[in-house]
């Protein structure tokens, strides 16, 4: 089999980028942290990655809004080279930050005629940061991360992690095309009723998106805080699990190029 | 040039949330219920700017254009004072010039990457308020919208011209004539000058310079300030003092020394080769083994005085710096996870008790938390332990303690700077923030601290201190330095200073990096503008730095050299404008010598026959008091998963929600062992006798790490003394008492404290209506915190309670010690025995419910405390989602009680070392083994019954539901 290299990039206040590099690792990939600026200066250095992952943090600090600052480099300086991964049969994952950043740079879902992004991640219908542990179904056969995954339990840890859509049109298509890949289920798989199963008033539940290839793909849940039994939040009461759910994610991303 | 204002308003068919959170606070400062706020945040932007730019900067950038809109204009534009809703009254928020606006520095370079050319960009709020009058739309700008200390309020419509900061600053060395002052002249200077010396003090730098035949520059006398500042220095309990308390007499050439310190020294000496401690009392945290490749630090810091002036920012930086205190120890340890506790008032204290010049105490806590939060999840660090404590004596000195833990490789825990290497600064650029930070917060709050010493305050920028951060410990990987500190208090001037102490230095104050023109070097100098690391780096690794550093976006700065001078010389451009050695300025000033004494109270006993009515009432109460309370609220915004090493979580058991003892941690990735993070506190022990308030904080701490699996000889401590006005012989009496009890606890269980720090006159003044001075002094409040270890984390417990059938144990013994409890907290009694330590019961107890836990025998352990066996009781059965039925006729205690007295003390008592343990049916000859010797009893067992049920033998005192318990507990702090 061979290992795909895993290009973990990082900015200014990414603050999740070691663990995720080590989700990846033990999934059987080769991973690499890569500061934004490296990007910058050499785009082609992005060619010799099969992987893109930008993780969970703070890019920028949230200013303005999270992850825009960030979206906006991306739209600005390297759009021409981000599309090109993403049209080369090569997969993109956003966790979190990461996902944030995804939908506000148009990587994700393509910008509409306006030139603007059909969906956003804005601020939790409380108004503050949550760190919870939520239910999620996995609702699409085409996303390649979520390959072989029907429910996972996840920590989400986010302010602004409100999937909105801009209109019922955009929500109708995307929910055909099963790219609302990732929703929030209460503890028996039905779906979400609102808070807290729902953790931020998500419009239709939805945790996570992907394009519609399936190789795009972002959630606000953080699959590399569960790769072991003891991360579980109840293991001391229901047992040690072989491994975390979040694991299959990174495994199925290393398997696509096996 | 043009000043252009973008206003961002929730789009259409959005709600408001931040305008619907202030209309409820403003009916709660009661303002009339018809009050509506609309809270709108904003955009100043200067610069060539055409209008078209100004609208794709605020489409493309500022705005999310499904959820938000927009108005654009030029800064006094009519279209910006177009009130959304009918008969409006419009208010601005704006930042005083020279805070800190991070969000102003991440649109500038946004704006940079559109290809747009801007100078200046600034924040602001605004804010439409109707429904009420002008006088009571100021009210709320004072009380609510805006903080005084750091912000400004324009009613109307904004005027401004320009954004830009400072102007250009023209040397001109000042001197200040001391030889020929009086005394009364001296204490003048210091108090005018914000030195805060006493004048024995201002006398020595006197002669010292009449002895040079010079008068002192402006600069001196600040290093010499900074340096002797009670923050500093902590000349009060490291200075003599002559302690009586009617037991003992102790005359002490330096109490901290003779006493926490000892305490360590003597257990390294008595653990030989065995010793684990690896760098204590002298660096900026505390430094103990932990496996074959790291070693871990510890530290525990206080930002009182800043964060009762402006909470969010006070606690912001509180935390930044605290992490700084670690990332400066040794060679830099990298922060693994963060502990806060807080003192606070009753939130819930009417708007009218409030003393002039005290923020609310609810805005406060609001403030507070939110400034860890921010801070602390956004430097990737978890927030895993803490504690919020209520007592109304910090109503005017509320109490931040900050604290991180860090992971240092072993080769990397010591430092050493060397002559001839650079002093190099990194981060944050320098500003007139935080000018007189370490002397401020040796003064005591009065009622005009707020408009006197407000550039003390300061707001924290943590992705300037991530990205300083980042770059350092790849530096350090790399050896590319051979020291570094924090700029912490006293900015430069302390950092630079104490690393150069053995050696000598030469700063060159005009090439530090300045926020804005117009500082005088002296204010370069002392400035606290944070985010700043010092380093000593050797000439042939300077390129390399500081390329490294600019690689990640981090300016990097050489201010100075170490120079084998023992002298510290200043220079701005050609001028040398300061000279002192090294020596007077460390080892000049004056012993302080202080009288302390302590009168041992006597113990008032409670007459407990007729009390035992609605104890089920008591203890629905005790769960409901504000310091029992669940603290889910504050917990739930802390990011305590980042670094994906958690292995048990603030909040544990069936819905993961109940209040676990002591966090876990697994710091290497791939590695099972762990850490446990704990801490003890018990101020109003504290009223009946500091000595035992020490001991049972200790305590407590201990048990908390042992209730989750930390190994007992494994567990190091911190101490945190926050107290009132040391001056005061009485005062300074109960601090030493508690020191006393710090090592003879410390010794006894053979725990070393690794590190600490003390805050003092910690004391509220002001004048009440008939003119008349009132002071409130915070209680005695000495935070024990404690750092432990765990061999496999697997063997790790929580306190819920996990199987109907199992059988529940008390482990340890419980006296009738009612003093200080939070039964009589509830009932109002002010008597009892406070609760003590028996340190020969701590050392039979610990172990054993270590090994029982680490050999599987346990299924939940949750320590007893405030509240006793009933608290314990209660909040394992709701945790768990199981019921819990108690038999209290077999509980062990120290002699035999009957009647209402015995179902008190048993159900209430606060006796230290003591466990509530959850056997299942199966372990329970093997965990009775584990416990031969050790008092141990049955005396419960765990049910599938929805209720807590409480008998003693055959009769029944109370069966209560557990959703009343647990609603009890979680609706208080439920915000």
């Amino acid at each position: 089999m061979t290992t795909p290299k895993v290009l973990v990039l990082r900015a200014p206040g990414t603050n999740c980028d070691h663990e995720t590099k080590y989700a990846f690792e033990i999934a059987g990939g080769q991973a690499d942290r890569v500061h934004i600026n490296r990007v910058l200066e050499n785009p082609s250095l992005v060619e010799q990655y099969q992987i893109m992952c930008i993780p969970g943090g703070f890019s920028y600090g949230d200013d303005v809004a999270a992850g825009r600052i960030f979206a906006n480099q991306m739209r600005s300086h390297l759009a021409n080279v981000m599309h090109e991964f993403k049209n080369s049969n090569k997969l993109i994952l956003g966790i979190c930050n990461g996902f944030q950043v995804l939908i506000k740079s148009g990587l994700l879902l393509e910008d509409d005629a306006n030139g603007d992004p059909p969906a956003t991640l804005c601020w939790n219908n409380h108004g503050l940061y949550e760190d919870r542990w939520v239910y999620l179904q996995n609702n699409s056969d085409q996303c390649v991360f979520l390959r072989g995954v029907d429910r996972m339990y996840l920590p989400i840890a986010h302010a602004e992690g409100k999937f909105v859509m801009r209109d019922e049109v955009v929500a109708d298509q995307l929910q055909a095309n099963q790219q609302l890949a990732l929703r929030y289920v209460d503890a028996s798989g039905a779906p979400a009723n609102g808070f807290p199963e729902n953790p931020n008033g998500a419009q239709r539940n939805v945790a996570g998106v992907c394009d519609e290839s399936g190789r795009v793909f972002g959630l606000m849940p953080h699959p590399e805080r569960f790769l072991e039994g003891t991360q579980h939040p109840r293991w001391t009461r229901e047992g040690l699990q072989a491994e975390g759910d979040g694991l299959t994610l990174f495994r199925n991303a290393v398997e696509y190029f096996a | 040039m043009s000043l252009w204002e973008i206003d961002i308003y929730p789009a259409d068919g959005q709600i408001d949330r931040a305008g619907e959170a202030l209309t409820a606070d403003a009916i709660d400062l009661g303002l009339d219920v018809s009050i509506q706020v609309a809270a709108v945040h904003g955009y100043l932007l200067e610069g060539n700017i055409q209008e078209s730019d100004a609208n794709r900067l605020a489409d493309k950038l500022l705005a999310d254009s499904i959820v938000e809109k927009t108005v654009v204009a030029p800064v006094g534009d009519q279209r910006l004072q177009q009130s959304p809703v009918e008969e409006a009254l419009l208010v601005y928020v704006i930042n005083k010039p020279g805070v800190m606006d991070p969000v102003a520095m991440s649109v500038k370079q946004g704006i940079e990457d559109l290809g747009v050319a801007v100078e200046q960009v600034r924040t602001f709020r605004k804010y439409w308020v109707s429904g009420v009058d002008q006088d009571s739309v100021n009210r709320l700008a004072e009380k609510v919208l805006a903080n005084d200390a750091i912000e400004q309020v324009v009613h109307g419509s904004l005027r401004l011209d320009a954004l830009a900061l400072g102007n250009a600053y023209e040397f001109e060395l000042k001197t200040i004539p001391i030889r020929s002052l009086t005394d009364d002249e001296l204490e003048v200077l210091s108090k005018q000058g914000q030195l805060y010396l006493t004048l024995v003090e201002m006398q020595t730098i006197q002669s010292h310079f009449q002895q040079l035949e010079r008068e002192p520059t402006d600069i001196e006398l600040e290093s010499i300030a900074q340096t002797w500042s009670e923050h500093c220095s902590h000349k009060t309990l490291a200075g003599r003092i002559a302690y009586k308390d009617g037991e003992t007499e102790r005359h002490f050439e330096n109490m901290l020394k003779e006493t926490v310190f000892a305490a360590t020294v003597k257990i390294r000496e008595e653990l030989g080769e065995d010793d684990w401690c690896v760098s204590v009392f002298k660096d900026n945290a505390g430094i103990v083994t932990f496996d074959e490749k790291f070693n871990v630090a510890f530290k525990v810091e206080t930002h009182n005085h800043p964060s009762a002036l402006e909470p969010y920012g006070g606690a912001n930086t509180g935390i930044g710096g605290v992490i700084r205190d670690t990332l400066g120890t040794g060679m830099g340890a990298k922060p693994i996870c963060n502990t806060d506790i807080f003192c606070f008032a009753n939130p819930e204290v009417a708007h009218e008790q409030l003393p002039p010049g005290v923020l609310h105490p609810r805005r406060v806590m609001k403030g507070v938390v939110s400034g860890v939060r921010d801070y602390g999840n956004r430097m990737g660090i978890p927030t895993v332990n803490g504690a919020i404590y209520f007592d109304d004596r910090y109503l005017g000195n509320p109490l931040v303690y900050a604290g991180n833990v860090g992971l240092i490789p072993k080769d990397k825990s010591f430092k050493e700077a060397h002559a001839g290497e650079w002093a190099v600064v990194i981060g944050g650029h320098t500003g007139r923030d935080g000018i007189h930070g370490a002397t401020f917060s040796s003064a005591e709050l009065t009622s005009d601290s707020e408009m006197l010493s407000g550039g003390a305050v300061q707001i924290g920028n943590a992705i300037t201190e991530k990205m300083v951060m980042d770059v350092m410990l790849e530096a350090r990987d790399r050896n590319l330095y051979s020291c570094v500190t924090d700029c912490g208090a006293g900015g430069l001037s302390s950092a630079i200073g104490e690393m150069g102490e053995e050696i000598g230095v030469e700063v060159y104050l005009d090439k530090a990096p300045l926020k804005y023109d117009g500082l005088s070097y002296t204010e370069i100098w002392i400035s606290e503008a944070q985010e700043r690391m010092v380093f000593s780096v050797p000439d042939e690794n300077w390129e390399e730095f500081r390329t490294l550093c600019e690689s990640e976006g981090v300016d990097a700065t050489i201010v100075g050299k170490f120079i084998d001078h023992g002298r510290l010389v200043l220079k701005y451009h050609d001028h040398v404008v300061g000279d002192l050695t090294m020596a007077f300025l460390h080892d000049g000033r004056p012993p302080i010598i202080r009288e302390a004494y302590y009168e041992i109270p006597e113990i008032t006993e409670i007459d407990l026959e007729g009390k035992a009515v609605g104890l089920d009432q008591d203890l629905e109460s005790i769960l409901a008091s504000l310091n029992v309370a669940s603290k889910e609220w504050v917990l739930r915004q802390y990011d305590h998963e980042v670094q994906a090493g958690s292995v048990v979580k603030p909040l544990v058991g069936v819905q993961n929600d109940g209040p676990g003892d002591a966090a876990v941690i697994k710091p290497v990735l791939g590695s099972d062992k762990g850490i446990t993070v704990s801490c003890g506190m018990n101020p109003r022990y504290g009223d009946y006798d500091t000595y035992h308030m020490a001991a049972s904080a200790i305590d407590e701490a201990v048990r908390n790490s042992v209730a989750v699996g930390a190994d007992p000889a494994r567990i190091a401590i911190l101490d945190n003394f926050c107290w009132g006005y040391t001056d005061r012989s009485e005062t300074l009496g109960s601090l030493v008492r508690a020191a006393l009890a710090c090592y003879e606890l410390a010794v006894d269980l053979k725990t070393p404290f690794i590190s600490g720090k003390d805050s003092l006159n910690n004391e509220f003044s002001y004048q009440n209506e008939a003119g008349e001075k009132v002071t409130i002094s915070i209680p005695p409040t000495l935070l024990i915190s404690a750092i432990g270890q765990v061999e496999d984390v697997s063997t790790c417990t929580t306190m819920d309670a996990k199987q109907a059938g199992n059988i529940l144990y008390q482990v340890g013994i419980t006296k009738r010690e009612l003093g200080g409890s939070h039964w009589t907290l509830v009932r109002e009694l002010d008597a009892g025995a406070v609760p003590t330590v028996c340190t020969d019961n701590c050392n039979s107890v610990f172990p054993a419910v270590h090994q029982a836990i680490k050999s599987g025998l346990v299924r939940a352990c949750h320590d007893l405390s405030e509240g006793g066996l009933a608290v314990a009781a209660a909040e394992m059965a709701f945790a768990g989602g199981l019921g819990i039925t108690l038999d209290l006729s077999t509980v062990p205690t120290d002699q035999d009680y009957s009647g209402d007295t015995e179902n008190i003390v048993k159900l209430f008592s606060e006796s230290n070392t003591r466990f509530l343990l959850e056997v299942a049916p199966e372990k329970c000859e093997a965990f009775e083994q584990v416990f031969d010797g050790v008092i141990a009893a049955r005396i419960g067992i765990v049910t599938e019954e929805d209720q807590l049920v409480v008998n003693n033998g055959e009769s029944n005192l109370f069966a209560t539901p557990l959703g009343k318990l647990k609603e009890a507990w979680q609706s208080p702090l439920r915000w």
